[in-house]
């Protein structure tokens, strides 16, 4: 067996025993992070396939930007499972139909290319090509628009979460004096008395 | 030599040969970096105390010089305490992810023309993807403390730490505009070319002068991404508890031993993309490895300096720095040198 071989199969056990760990884990931060290995062994596969811009951009951007925020909200959310688990049997029907659509749609795309109906074979590049200059000259001639497009669609994300959160600015940081002598404690500090809580 | 040890261990170790060699150049590169990050530690204090007008640690060995390893035996015999109810295995993982990020990177770093020991084209890229993952220790060890002034020391300290990779990568976008290349290496030899170069004037042609304001910005942004003084939120040793408050013993060493690994590492980056890497500042003298360590060197005083002068910023204030000024500032100065370029008044052509 070649190397190669071995590494894509050491790296493809790994990517699927995380994906099913992902779904598995009862603990959904422990979720999140297996989510994150498979991400990483992901790029592993893509660094394979010679598409080494692919796969750093795949960790720089979901493992060190988009799944460090999808963990803080993971960590701060108090989600019962047990409660997430309730409706599963209802769910079924409808799940097991978008699985069966994405499959066929993995195995026209896989399938074509395997049997030789599609077109596109993978085109192997030589060894001091730069992947990222390929990427970055098509993206800049041939797919100009559609990469526009992808931006301004950004951007309009970016100005509508920011008009969602954004309460008004305060004009000025000073303090009223004569209302600060006027308060009292009771209005600053309420005291509340709760039961210890057992660990579960 | 190099070919006679090259030579024997070939026929040492016959097919294996290749993985020994890189196994051997790894610990070229590791082992050296490790009593780095050891003697920075005790340079830290001897500089602060020199600065504060005191003598620093002088006890252990002559002029103190034993005081990293003793330092290091104490952490080693202490008892990693598990706090009851953490999730053991994030708990001990967490200071792994985040010194696992400052060693990997150093694969590409070039020493100089030659010595590298992985010359891929993406080298920039890859060490920006490797190190956005140094946040997961701080982010896991703050929620698997099972403590809540870990956890919002480790929110606080990840929101920053996400906040400059920002500002650092839109710096790094420029180098690399002007350098035209993600090759590390590349990006130090287009630093040798240019007018002053020609005048035998080298360091005036280094990108730091070029592009001043992203120099700026990249310094500020590496002392906030390591958590270090002015910025250091994540442990202000008096008086804020930070993401590591439960960690004991070699847990909480990994943790300090990460925060040393990456201050040479970004100073080792700032030296290469702003500083000309192994180039001899002036025509005379040869180019040579013996620069780079100066280079960084220098950065990493810097380090220490700004520590012991600048009082520590108000959570806010590291927050607007940021977003509001830093991040607009590389937009700008893309856009300006963007234009530069494609003037006739190019100067890196």
């Amino acid at each position: 067996m070649e190397f190669k071989t071995f590494v894509f199969y050491f790296l493809s056990a790994i990517l699927v025993f995380a994906g099913l760990r992902v779904i598995t884990a009862r603990n959904p931060v422990h979720a999140a992070l297996f989510l994150v290995l498979a991400f990483f062994t992901a790029s592993g596969v893509w660094v394979l396939l010679q598409a080494e811009f692919l796969a750093m951009a795949l960790v720089l951007v979901y493992v060190g930007a988009v799944m460090v925020l999808f963990l803080f909200v993971v960590m701060m959310l108090d989600i019962n499972l047990d409660r997430l688990r309730e409706g599963f049997w209802s769910y079924l029907p409808l799940g097991s139909i978008i699985a069966l659509l994405m499959v066929a749609e993995m195995g026209m795309v896989l399938g074509g290319n395997y049997l030789g109906f599609l077109e596109s074979g993978v085109r192997q590049t030589a060894a001091d090509e730069s992947n990222v200059q390929a990427v970055g000259r098509l993206m800049f001639t041939e797919y100009v628009y559609p990469f526009e497009l992808a931006s301004v669609i950004l951007l309009v994300g970016i100005v509508a979460a920011v008009a969602l959160t954004q309460r008004g600015r305060r004009k000025n940081k000073a303090v009223n004096p004569s209302q600060q002598v006027f308060v009292k404690a009771r209005d600053r500090v309420r005291v509340l008395q709760m039961p210890a809580e057992k660990r579960d | 030599m190099v070919d006679a040890l090259q030579g024997l261990l070939q026929g040492l170790f016959g097919s294996l040969f290749p993985l020994v060699w890189v196994l051997l150049k790894i610990v070229l590169i590791i082992a050296p970096l490790l009593l780095a990050v050891a003697y920075l530690t005790f340079w830290e204090r001897k500089v602060i105390g020199w600065m504060q007008v005191r003598i620093g640690p002088n006890r252990v060995g002559p002029w103190g010089l034993i005081q990293p390893i003793a330092d290091g035996l104490k952490l080693l015999l202490k008892e990693v305490v598990i706090p009851t109810g953490a999730n053991k295995g994030v708990f001990l993982i967490a200071p792994m992810f985040a010194f696992a990020p400052a060693l990997a990177a150093w694969a590409v770093v070039p020493f100089n023309d030659t010595l590298v020991l992985a010359n891929v084209n993406a080298s920039l890229l890859y060490i920006m993807s490797i190190t956005s993952i140094g946040v997961y220790g701080i982010i896991l060890s703050g929620w698997a403390s099972n403590s809540k002034y870990a956890f919002l020391g480790g929110m606080r300290s990840a929101a920053q730490m996400i906040s400059y990779e920002v500002a650092m990568g839109l710096a790094l976008v420029v180098v690399l505009m002007v350098s035209n290349s993600l090759n590390l290496g590349d990006i130090v030899n287009s630093q040798g070319k240019g007018y002053f170069a020609e005048k035998g004037l080298g360091f005036l042609s280094w990108n730091w002068l070029p592009l001043l304001p992203m120099f700026v910005v990249y310094l500020v942004s590496i002392v906030a991404e390591t958590n270090r003084a002015p910025f250091d939120m994540a442990e202000g040793e008096s008086e804020i508890v930070g993401f590591h408050v439960e960690y004991s013993g070699m847990a909480f060493a990994v943790f300090f031993l990460a925060e040393y690994a990456n201050m040479i590492l970004v100073s080792t980056l700032a030296s290469t993309l702003f500083l000309g890497g192994w180039l001899s500042p002036v025509g005379f003298l040869p180019d040579g490895i013996l620069w780079l360590f100066l280079k960084i060197s220098a950065v990493l005083f810097f380090f220490l300096w700004i520590r012991a002068t600048f009082p520590r910023y108000r959570y806010d204030q590291i927050m607007r720095l940021g977003w509001k000024v830093f991040i607009p500032l590389c937009l700008i100065w893309l856009v300006v040198v963007g234009c530069w370029m494609m003037s006739p008044m190019n100067i890196w052509k």
